[in-house]
Order: structure tokens, then sequence, then C-alpha cells
């Protein structure tokens, strides 16, 4: 469906005053003129005389993973925050399938369909498979738990993340493999019907052959229509996994585009420095 | 660049389901090797238990031993109940001994002169007094993040000087004991069913729970989920109504002397009646999965939308009801109740019939069989003891024991859950 991509804001002059409509043409293009799923333009965030987060313009497409890169304190987790209904933006506007909208609490967020998978997962070792991907929103039966629906409902969810298999859907979460785990909070995340996936460090913890599993995991979501923003410090599992690359520094945005225009150079650069010092690309990435 | 695995179409073969005898069998033992031991150690325990006391003495397998025993588990078992709510959650509830007090005093003082209200109505009166008490110590622990341990301890002190108030209040020249006139209170435990109704009801039971588990397997069976195959769910309708005939078949035999007595005594009835409501309420409610979510992980069940506190605040008034029951049981066996009623000793009898029987302490674990089989455990010690002659000191020892060994069995088990 997305035929064409442009460097997000690369075509506006820096020196230029925004556009009467500065959603109009920037980021990401598609062939019937659909805005992007989720734009963020001039997000400011200040934790008292802490500005965290200064004029972040992001694209965020469907069907595509974004990788959102940054060191620590670049405001990754608070521009999330915003997204996810956890902590509202100061200033600025949000729009989710090109209409304006506020998000004020994670209810608010989920009921647009964007789910935050969260990097302690949230699941109960105690319960199993379908309890924990059901959890709080349980399928009833004469006001009783329908397991046989639920347990249906749970195995589909989980074949359809063909990547990982498990013996079975009525095994304890607690006995799960790293990666299995991460299967579980992802199809829980998408049984609402999600429409943006938002992974926090989803491979931080994980070994080899679980953070592959994982990574085919957020290429099969991308792969449904599923918008997918992942947070990492691995730069090896964001050149894996990401089609578009958000570089955020000093809660700014140092460069955002297609990963063809990254390497893992210029990506070190712009997160420590915020700059290139030099290379052909420079143009076309920086604000 | 990006791995765009090519989904859809060829999915990647499915882990076998559990369809057959041997592949059963092996994930059973793999889950027990993960530490979910399930009621495995209180049987064995209660299997030792029994060859020791019967090979010491030939009365203790004795029909009328055995129907004594079942009654003097009960209180135990309501009171492991009660406290399995909370112990589910991760806490725990100090006062369920003085509740259970508080319960039979209100139920047996509405009984007696000069209320003289009908046995129902007070009993509705107990369970609703201790409920409103587990309402009260839940919203405080809840709404102002008090710790259960201290709100429970003081409700344990201070239950019992209400215990002690209202007793006195009811006559002061009773001699701090109200008496139950009430021929229906009293038969609770002191009455039996007719040989011909034990019977019947035994075959209900038998027919009517092993017709649900045998109805429930097939279905899950035929709509392709995972579920014991059926030799497996043959043996468990087998076992359940072996134990349904068998509990009639001890009861219906003659255990008086001169005068014949027999037949099963209510309290049976009353007991596996709560057993079942609280069994389904914890396992097929939305209300049970909520208390096992906040007992796993209660930021994940608060971040699944989920009210931990009117949850938290139920799992405590729950315990209260529960207790309340139990009290009413133990004022029907003593025929009165009394300030000498030991709410302490009861508290900690009720923690450890929870967890001799498999509840955990750490929460997130534990089930209403496990409080029965730890109340019939607690049960058979003091029982055999009583046999063979032994007092209190060997009594009290020997169920420290057990609880030691039972919570070892709980970490150890516990360990092997984190090492998976």
């Amino acid at each position: 469906m997305t035929v064409s991509e442009t460097p997000a804001d690369g075509a506006r002059p820096a020196s230029a005053s925004r556009a009467p409509d500065a959603f109009a043409g920037s980021g990401v293009a598609t062939i019937d003129g659909a805005p992007p799923l989720l734009q963020l333009r001039a997000i400011n965030k200040s934790f008292g005389s802490v500005q965290v987060l200064k004029d972040v313009d992001l694209d965020i497409p469907a069907g595509k993973v974004t990788a959102l890169v940054g060191d620590n304190g670049a405001g990754k987790s608070t521009l999330i925050k915003a997204v996810s209904g956890i902590g509202e933006p100061d200033t600025g506007e949000i729009r989710w399938k090109g209409q304006p909208v506020t998000i004020k609490s994670a209810k608010e967020a989920t009921a647009l369909g964007i789910a935050t998978v969260y990097q302690d997962l949230a699941l109960c070792d105690n319960l199993d498979i379908v309890q924990n991907i059901y959890l709080g929103r349980e399928l009833l039966h004469f006001r009783l738990l329908d397991e046989a629906a639920m347990e249906t409902g749970a195995r589909r969810a989980l074949d359809q993340l063909s990547v990982v298999t498990v013996h079975s859907v009525r095994q304890l979460v607690g006995s799960l493999s790293g990666g299995q785990r991460q299967a579980v909070a992802v199809a829980k995340a998408v049984m609402g019907n999600a429409e943006l996936v938002i992974m926090d460090e989803p491979t931080a913890a994980l070994g080899v052959s679980q953070t592959r599993l994982v990574l085919e995991l957020i290429s099969q979501l991308a792969a449904r229509g599923v918008a997918v923003i992942v947070i990492s410090h691995n730069l090896v599992d964001v050149f894996a996994v990401a089609d578009r690359i958000a570089v955020l520094y000093l809660g700014q945005i140092a460069a955002a585009g297609p990963v063809e225009q990254f390497d893992t150079q210029t990506t070190v650069e712009l997160i420590t420095t915020g700059t290139l010092s030099s290379g052909l690309e420079i143009n076309d990435l920086r604000h | 660049m990006s791995i765009t695995a090519p989904v859809d179409e060829e999915t990647p073969p499915l882990a076998p389901r559990d369809d057959s005898l041997r592949l059963y069998l092996h994930s059973w033992v793999s889950t027990l090797r993960g530490g979910e031991t399930g009621v495995l150690p209180v049987l064995a325990g209660l299997i030792l238990l029994i060859v020791i006391f019967q090979t010491q003495d030939s009365a203790f397998l004795s029909a009328g031993n055995l129907t004594n025993l079942m009654v003097q588990g009960a209180v135990f078992i309501l009171l492991g109940m009660a406290e399995v709510f909370v112990l589910v959650l991760g806490e725990i509830d100090l006062s369920t001994g003085y509740l259970a007090g508080i319960g039979a005093v209100i139920t047996c003082e509405l009984a007696a002169q000069p209320h003289n209200l009908p046995w129902w109505l007070c009993i509705l009166a107990g369970l609703a007094g201790t409920s409103f008490i587990g309402i009260v110590q839940g919203t405080l622990i809840t709404r102002l993040g008090l710790p259960s341990f201290v709100v429970t301890l003081a409700g344990l002190l201070g239950l019992e000087g209400v215990l002690i108030f209202l007793i006195n209040q009811a006559g002061p020249t009773n001699g701090g004991v109200i008496s139950i006139s009430n021929n229906v209170l009293n038969d609770i435990v002191n009455g039996e069913l007719s040989t011909t109704a034990g019977w019947i009801v035994a075959g209900v039971v038998a027919v009517g729970f092993g017709g649900i588990l045998a109805r429930r397997d097939a279905r899950r069976r035929a709509e392709g989920l995972a579920a014991p195959p059926p030799p497996v769910t043959a043996l468990k309708v087998l076992l359940v109504a072996a134990a349904a005939v068998g509990v009639a078949w001890i009861c219906n035999t003659n255990r008086g002397g001169a005068f014949a007595l027999r037949g099963v005594p209510w309290v049976v009835l009353v007991v596996l009646a709560i057993l079942a409501a609280w069994t389904s309420l914890l396992g097929r409610t939305r209300f049970g999965r909520y208390l096992y979510a906040i007992g796993g992980n209660a930021e994940a069940a608060r971040r699944a939308g989920i009210n931990l506190a009117l949850i938290r605040t139920g799992a405590f008034m729950l315990s209260g009801l529960t207790s309340g029951a139990a009290g009413i049981i133990y004022a029907s066996r003593l025929g009165s109740i009394s300030t000498d009623i030991d709410g302490g000793t009861l508290v900690l009898f009720a923690v450890a019939s929870a967890v001799i029987g498999g509840a955990s302490l750490f929460g997130g674990r534990g089930k209403m069989i496990h409080a029965l089989l730890g109340g019939i455990v607690i049960a058979a010690i003091y029982n055999g003891m009583g046999l063979l002659g032994l007092g209190a000191a060997v009594q009290d020892m020997i169920t420290a024991l057990v609880l030691l060994a039972a919570v070892t069995v709980d970490a150890v088990a516990r360990r092997g859950r984190v090492a998976h």
C-alpha cells in the first residue's frame, strides 16, 4: 500500500515558517493519499524546569516497524507515554488516522487501538496462557467463564503469531521461555484489535535464539498491517527488524526516515551527538 | 533489511495436543517437576497418617471414628477455606477465629430468649455480621493501604473483646455461655440424614458431579481443545463416585452401641455444599480469576483494568462470611458458644489447614480443596493421637511438624517454579 517514502520533514525548508497545515505533505505519503496511522506534531513535555520533549514531529505508518532509538534520557519513554495515554503532552497535536485526538488514559489508548507491551510484559506467572491473554476481558457464558471459547481464541491468536509454538495454551506462563512470554504479551495486545503496538525494549533480556523469535514476531505484526513502534538500545536488532528509524536526541528528533538511509555508524553518531559531522545523507535526515 | 517474514499459508506445525494418554502423563510429570505439585503431597501425607494410626489402633478406621473425624474436621476445613480467599491474594486474615466466634454469638443469641427468631434468620444475621466485619477490615487494608497482617491482628484482639462483651451483654448471669435452644441449629452437627436419604444424596453427587466432569471433558475433546484422555476422565469420575459412596457407606454403618446410630451428619453436606460453591466461585467466575491474577502480579491485574480494591475487599468479606459459617458449626457441635472459644488457636489451625493442603503463603496459588484436605489432616492428627492416648503436648508438636513439612514443600516447589 505504501509506495513512496520521503524522510520526515526533509522537504520542509529549515528556515521557512510552518505551513498552514503542518500535516499536509509531511512525513510519509501513501498512494491513496491517506495520512499515516499516527502523526505527532510539535509535541512538548516538561517535568518541572526540564523540557524532556521539544517540538517532536513523528509519523508512524501502518504496516511498518518504526524503531525509536536514542540514548538514556533522550525522551523515548516520555514520547511513548504520551501516545499510550500514561503521560499527556503539555502541548502539541496527536492525529490518529488523520483525526486530532487526545489520549488521556491507557483505556482511551486501548479504545483507539493502541496497545503497549511493556518491558516487564505484565503477565501473571501463576496463570496459564489463555487466562493471561484474556485477563480483564474474559468471555462469559451465563455469567460463568467460557473457557472453551477463550481457549479457542487464544490458540487462534497465538497461531497467527506463527513464529512461536507452545506445547499447550494451558501451560502456566511462568514455565515459558522469554520469547514465548513476549509472544503471549503480544497476543494479549493484539487480541483487542490493536492497530498500533508499542514495544518497549522487547529483546532486552533475551538470548540469541529468543531474540530472533521476537524479531520475527515483530515483522509478522507489521506484515499483518499493524503499525509497530519498537524502542531498543540494540542497533543490531533495530537494523534487523525496522522499516523506519527515528532518532531522539535530548528531546528532539535528530533524524527520521526509512532504514535504508541509515547505517550503524551514522545512527550511533546521531544518538550520541544529535548531528552528523559528515556524509551525504545529512540534509535528508537532519532537521 | 528487515526480516519481512513470509507469513500466511504455511503455518508451522502445531505442538501436539494432549490427546494421548502417554503425552498426558508426560506433560503431567513435567508440570510436577515445574513445582505444580497440586494435592499430591497432602494426599501422600494423609495416607501415611492413616497407615500409622491404623497400625497403632485398629479403631481409627472404624465407621464411628471416621464419622467423628469428618465432624471434627468441619470447623478446620471451613476456617481453612476462609483463609484460602485471602492467601490467594498473598494476604492473611488473622481474625478468622474470633470472626467465627462472633458469627456464632450473633446466631445463638438471636435464636435464644427473648428473641427466638427462626433458625434461618439467625444464621443469615450471623453471616451478615461477619461479612460486614470482613468488609470493614478489607476496606481498611485496601483504601488506606494498611498491611492485612496488622489490620486483622487488631481484628483478632478487638473481636475477642466484642465477643466477651456481646455474651455478657446477652446474660450477665449466664456464666459467659449462650446455649443453643433451637433444634435445627443443634442438628447441623448432631443430626443425621436417614440412611436412605444418605444413599440418595451420595448417588446424586456421584452421578451429577461425575456427569459434569465427563461431559465437560467430552465437549472439550469434541472442540479440539486440550482435554485429559478418556481413561483419565474415567478414573476421575470413578474416584468421585467411590468417594461419595464411601462416605455414605461409612456414615450409614451403625456407629452406636446399644442404640443404633447411623446416617450422614448434616454438617458433611454443609461443608460439601460450601466447598462446591466456593470452588465454582474461584474457578469459574471473573472474581475468582482476578483473585489469582492479583495474587500473581497485582500490577498486571491493574493494567488489565481490574478494580484491585473491590476484589481485595470482596475476598476479605468472603473470608468473614466463611468464618461465620465455621463459627455456627463450632457452636452447633458444642451446643453452645462461650467466652472460652480460643480464636487465637483456631486461626492458626485455619492457616495450617490451607497451607498443609497446598495453598501458598506467597499468594497466587490455592484452591478450596486444599483447605478440605488440610483440615482432614489436622483432624486426623488430633483424632489419631487422642485414640493413642497421647496428650495435647504431643498433638501440638506433631501438628507443628506437619505444618513445617507443608511450608517446606511449598517453598521447595516455589523454588522449582522459579528455577524453571
